[in-house]
């Protein structure tokens, strides 16, 4: 198994903490795991990346110029990630503020309106969770119970009471992803 | 009288210290720097301090503090001193740490470094010679060169147009939290000399109790620089930079 | 008990490595990417476990200044900084190597010249193991290209700066820095004790007893001959440094016809290009210095007489700086190209081995 992940994003959107959450998610199962963000002031309102890489192997360069999956939150990261998916890819991205939805037909395009959900449910802060949910949907690398655990790890514990509402946003991601070619 | 009855023990009027060494100073004569010394050697002595003294030497005249004081020693680089006894006296905290500066060393390149050192209270004496004159490099200004005052990098006199106003870094020292003591002194005298003695016992007694930097500036002759007879020299001090340079406590607390 | 697997950032992990291997103090002043050391430090408190202090300074100049003064004690400390912090602490780097004081400092390197980006680097390589400050110096250097090295290198680097009395040098980026991956931290060692340092440091100033001469930790000697003797005293430990010392990782070297030199995360990125050019036929290799200074000379110069090897590629994150140090080696046997990217950008794998048929196929 090796699975190369790129998440991409608004800084806020929680796009390094879903990184950590898979990154510790497959160290749980222990995987070889990297996390590589984009880092610096960009973070703070531009545009956010992390690279994930979960492998059976010694992982090599941490920074890569294609990827397995592409995770995609807002128009500037869909213009960059849609060409650095492998062709047969999987492209997972969220449909609120896109005007210019990716073309490209030798991979598996997949949409999920988390953000659209997440404000329906009340609970904005669940956004990268239900994500998260629907990226495992398609692409189950890590057992339900691993992530549990790498919330557990990645979660300071004050917020530990707030992890059954992370594994329903999960849940709900898994059921509301929808292939679009 | 013979000399054999001269050296009696009974007739011991002064002796050196022995924390003072017998290596010959390289100071110029009428110099205060020797004086400094002396006094520093005679209340780490009478403190019986030596075995817990580390001093920090500057870049300057006194660059070679260490020859001539019988005690552990480090050499800074320029400006540095209160940096360098910063993290010995962070790591050694039940050692007692001074820096021995001058005033192009602590008021001009180490500036920086000495403010911070006393906004945090290091619990460090630092002894600052002022004597408005760079002297090992061969007479230019100072941070505290006098307006007018001749020195080789103004020949004509400071100028405050060109280089600014002297530096009274010691008043700027007191407003800071974390000194506790800081005191003007001189060496000029039998009286004055007994003064920046207490002052300076003051200033290792203050820095085992923990409450913040004791700062201990002497106002000093460079008669070579200043290019005068040491006796005229502390005639010229007195009278010219005394007034710029008060004499006395300015913080005790 | 064997040590949990953990999931940090490099910079982290330098943290956590020097406070569990026994450091004494730690100095610094904040700059990216590298500010989660100190910031690691301060969330740990090490002041109420193991007695370590951890003091942010007023400037980088100050810290580096700090770390004299504690290893003037015989103390363990160390700095941190990324490049232009590293720049302002090369004075003390002299001073600290010309007084010969053991001590770590850690650079994260980031893009220059001047302000730069805070985007991965390794353009400080001239700086880290050419001398960096003024005068005839040498910094042991370790270059880690993994989260775990970083840990790894922190007690090492202590090592070998008591070893030789010399400042010892990680010489990382922003990536090392930055990237999170699995590390075991090194089991907790005890902080040195006053008897213990007395012991192994006997030149140190931890305060003068009756049965000995002071101790001075200085730099300055006005006697040219004199200074040319402690110059000549350096220059025999450098050579002992360099006799022993040198460390590196070779990749699929074996049957190698062309060799990617690289150090760090560039390593990181060619290693991935090694698996690249194998699948397309390519007989490729990588020789990883792990000592940058002292440099894997040796090594090259045995790769570069054997009959096999057509060629290196020198592949850094920077104009080509350690190309030089190949090419010495390699001594004009085979050839030695260059490839790089600047400014921050790191190089993809597949640009190392379009580069590579670009140069040589």
């Amino acid at each position: 198994m090796k699975e190369e992940i790129i998440i991409a994003g608004f800084g806020g959107q929680g796009v390094l903490s879903m990184g950590k959450i898979l990154a510790y998610s497959g160290l749980m199962e222990g995987h070889e795991v990297s996390w590589m963000p984009s880092y610096g002031p960009e973070q703070r309102g531009g545009t956010a990346n992390v690279t994930v890489i979960l492998s059976e192997q010694r992982i090599s360069s941490p920074i890569l110029n294609s990827f397995d999956t592409a995770i995609i939150l807002n128009q500037q990261s869909l213009n960059k990630f849609e060409s650095a998916v492998k062709p047969g890819g999987n492209l997972i991205y969220d449909g609120y503020g896109i005007t210019t939805p990716p073309t490209r037909t030798d991979i598996n395009v997949y949409r999920i309106d988390a953000m659209d959900k997440s404000v329906e449910m009340n609970a904005a802060k669940s956004f990268n969770m239900i994500v998260l949910g629907g990226f495992l949907k398609i692409s189950p690398i890590v057992k339900m119970e691993s992530v549990i655990l790498g919330l557990k790890k990645s979660l300071p514990e004050r917020h530990h009471h707030l992890i059954p509402m992370n594994e329903n946003a999960i849940k709900v991601g898994m059921d509301i992803i929808q292939k679009m070619n | 009288m013979t000399t054999k009855d001269i050296i009696k023990p009974e007739n011991l009027v002064y002796t050196k210290s022995r924390i003072l060494n017998d290596t010959p100073m390289h100071y110029c004569p009428g110099c205060s720097h020797g004086v400094v010394h002396k006094l520093i050697a005679e209340v780490v002595e009478e403190m019986d301090i030596q075995e817990d003294v580390i001093g920090v030497a500057p870049v300057g005249c006194a660059v070679f503090a260490y020859n001539y004081l019988d005690f552990d020693f480090q050499e800074a680089a320029h400006g540095r001193a209160p940096a360098v006894a910063t993290g010995i006296k962070r790591l050694m905290p039940e050692k007692y740490v001074f820096t021995y500066q001058g005033d192009g060393d602590l008021a001009a390149i180490g500036t920086a470094e000495t403010i911070h050192a006393c906004n945090r209270g290091e619990n460090i004496v630092i002894i600052f010679i002022n004597n408005g004159i760079y002297g090992m490099t061969g007479g230019q200004m100072a941070p505290t060169t006098l307006e007018g005052m001749k020195t080789a990098t103004c020949p004509y006199g400071r100028d405050t147009a060109i280089n600014g106003y002297p530096l009274n870094i010691t008043d700027l020292l007191v407003k800071l939290e974390g000194t506790r003591y800081v005191t003007r002194q001189s060496v000029h005298n039998s009286a004055s000399v007994r003064k920046a003695k207490n002052a300076i016992r003051k200033g290792f007694e203050n820095s085992k109790e923990g409450k913040g930097t004791s700062v201990i500036e002497i106002v000093s002759t460079c008669n070579s620089g200043w290019k005068m007879t040491p006796d005229q020299s502390n005639k010229w001090m007195v009278e010219n930079m005394f007034p710029a340079y008060p004499i006395g406590d300015l913080k005790d607390i | 008990m064997s040590e949990e697997i953990k999931l940090m950032k490099g910079n982290e992990a330098i943290a956590h490595a020097a406070i569990r291997c026994g450091c004494d103090g730690y100095f610094g002043y904040p700059i990216t990417p590298q500010s989660e050391i100190m910031e690691t430090l301060m969330d740990e408190q090490p002041w109420k476990t193991t007695g370590m202090v951890v003091l942010q300074a007023e400037s980088e100049v100050a810290a580096i200044n700090m770390v004299y003064g504690g290893a003037g004690c015989g103390k363990k400390v160390m700095t941190s900084s990324s490049s232009p912090g590293v720049s302002l602490k090369q004075e003390g780097i002299s001073y600290i190597a010309g007084a010969e004081l053991p001590c770590l400092i850690v650079n994260v390197m980031r893009g220059g010249p001047g302000l730069g980006t805070i985007q991965p680097s390794q353009a400080d390589y001239f700086q880290a193991v050419k001398g960096g400050g003024h005068g005839d110096y040498k910094v042991i250097v370790l270059a880690p290209a993994s989260v775990q090295e970083m840990a790894d290198f922190t007690a090492l680097s202590f090592d070998l700066a008591f070893k030789y009395s010399n400042p010892a040098m990680i010489l990382a980026d922003g990536v090392i820095g930055q990237m999170m991956e699995k590390v075991v931290l090194p089991p907790f060692v005890d902080r040195l004790t006053k008897s213990e340092i007395e012991k192994q440091s006997p030149w140190a100033t931890y305060g003068k007893p009756a049965s000995r001469k002071p101790n001075v930790i200085t730099s300055l000697e006005l006697e040219s001959k004199d200074m040319e003797q402690r110059n000549l005293k350096f220059q025999a430990k450098y050579r002992e440094i360099e006799e022993n010392e040198v460390r590196y990782e070779e990749l699929a070297c074996e049957d190698a016809e062309y060799l990617l030199v690289a150090f760090g995360s560039s390593a990181r990125v060619c290693q991935k290009a090694v698996e690249l050019a194998r699948e397309q036929g390519i007989k490729l290799g990588l020789i990883r210095p792990i000592t940058l200074w002292p440099f894997p000379t040796k090594l090259i110069q045995s790769y570069a007489s054997s009959s096999k090897v057509k060629g290196f590629l020198a592949v850094e994150m920077n104009a080509g700086q350690m190309i030089e140090d190949v090419r010495l080696a390699v001594n004009g046997k085979v050839s030695v190209e260059y490839f790089g990217r600047l400014g921050g950008i790191v190089p993809t794998p597949d640009e190392v081995v379009e580069a590579l048929k670009a140069k040589f196929l």
